[in-house]
């Protein structure tokens, strides 16, 4: 089975990284976009195929690891 | 004194903070390997150091604080123990949460590497009775994720605690302005644990060692640290 985890900043988190691609966007002449917020994504394979325990092995992966929860919150998507 | 320094791939100052050790104790600390499960017998004082752990891959620290090694050194904190965490290092030891908050990018998003001004928070810790309070030290800096931030409550206990150990500021000892060099909450440059005997900072004190390069103001940390060790 495919898994695709998504990685954000929480709101409220100051983004240097997408402030600054926010500015490059305006720079180009990109217009109508109101703010960019930069995160991360995991693409990955699993071994098993049972969706609940796909979900509860990536969550624990989340918060072990690929998510510093001070900062960011995750998303798990099973493909 | 005894001090052990936590080697992970992509360390890179660990040899800086040898020398430091060295010169203020007279005895070579330990090196132990990130892959190792325990710390040698009868060791006063790890340092986690600086560099770029695993390429700063992930988040700064991140997979180092996950390192077989880290239970070790969380069990010598329990115990505790002291810790130094410096610059990579602070970095690590938020990742492994033996201290609060996180360091982010750096406000304007450059890798900052220059002398930078600190005022010594406070010097009845084990990492500062060499030092005065409101001391202002001249160190070196070298990062590009130093912006230490934490939630509002975090913040709150930490300052509330007296737990920020050094703010950024210039040659006459004012705080924050220009001269916080990466846009870290309240000028933060370094914190301690609650019972202040863990210490990461983002500045290098380890550098600041030796006349000949750039002065002695960072000695008095291990000054501290080894005058506390010999009397325990």
């Amino acid at each position: 089975m495919k898994a695709r985890v998504v990685v954000t900043l929480k709101d409220g988190i100051l983004d240097p990284q997408g402030k600054a691609i926010e500015g490059a966007l305006k720079s180009l002449g990109i217009d109508g976009i109101d703010s960019v917020r930069q995160g991360k994504i995991f693409e990955m394979e699993l071994a098993t195929g049972d969706r609940t325990h796909a979900e509860g092995l990536l969550r624990g992966a989340c918060e072990k690891l690929l998510a510093n929860q001070v900062i960011e919150n995750f998303q798990v998507e099973l493909l | 004194m005894k001090a052990a320094i936590i080697l992970f791939p992509g360390s890179n100052r660990e040899q800086d903070a040898i020398r430091a050790i060295e010169k203020v104790t007279g005895k070579k600390p330990s090196i132990v390997w990130h892959g190792e499960h325990a710390l040698p017998s009868g060791i006063d004082l790890v340092v986690l150091p600086g560099g770029f752990s695993y390429g700063d891959y992930l988040r700064c620290g991140a997979i180092a604080a996950r390192a077989p090694v880290m239970d070790a050194v969380r069990a010598h904190a329990t115990r505790d123990g002291l810790v130094l965490g410096i610059c990579n290092g602070f970095q690590i030891l938020v990742e492994a949460g033996l201290l609060p908050g996180v360091l982010m990018r750096n406000a304007n998003l450059r890798f900052v590497c220059r002398m930078q001004h600190l005022v010594v928070a406070r010097n009845d810790t084990p990492f500062t009775s060499h030092y005065d309070k409101g001391q202002v030290i001249k160190v070196a800096i070298a990062h590009g994720e130093g912006n230490y931030e934490a939630d509002a409550e975090t913040l709150k206990r930490l300052e509330g605690d007296g737990r920020v150990a050094f703010r950024y500021c210039d040659e006459k000892g004012v705080v924050g302005g220009g001269a916080n060099p990466n846009g870290s909450v309240n000028d933060i440059a370094g914190i301690y644990s609650e019972n202040f005997r863990v210490l990461g900072l983002m500045p290098h004190p380890e550098n600041l060692i030796d006349p000949l390069v750039g002065g002695t103001d960072g000695r008095g940390l291990f000054e501290s640290v080894a005058t506390l060790a010999k009397a325990g």
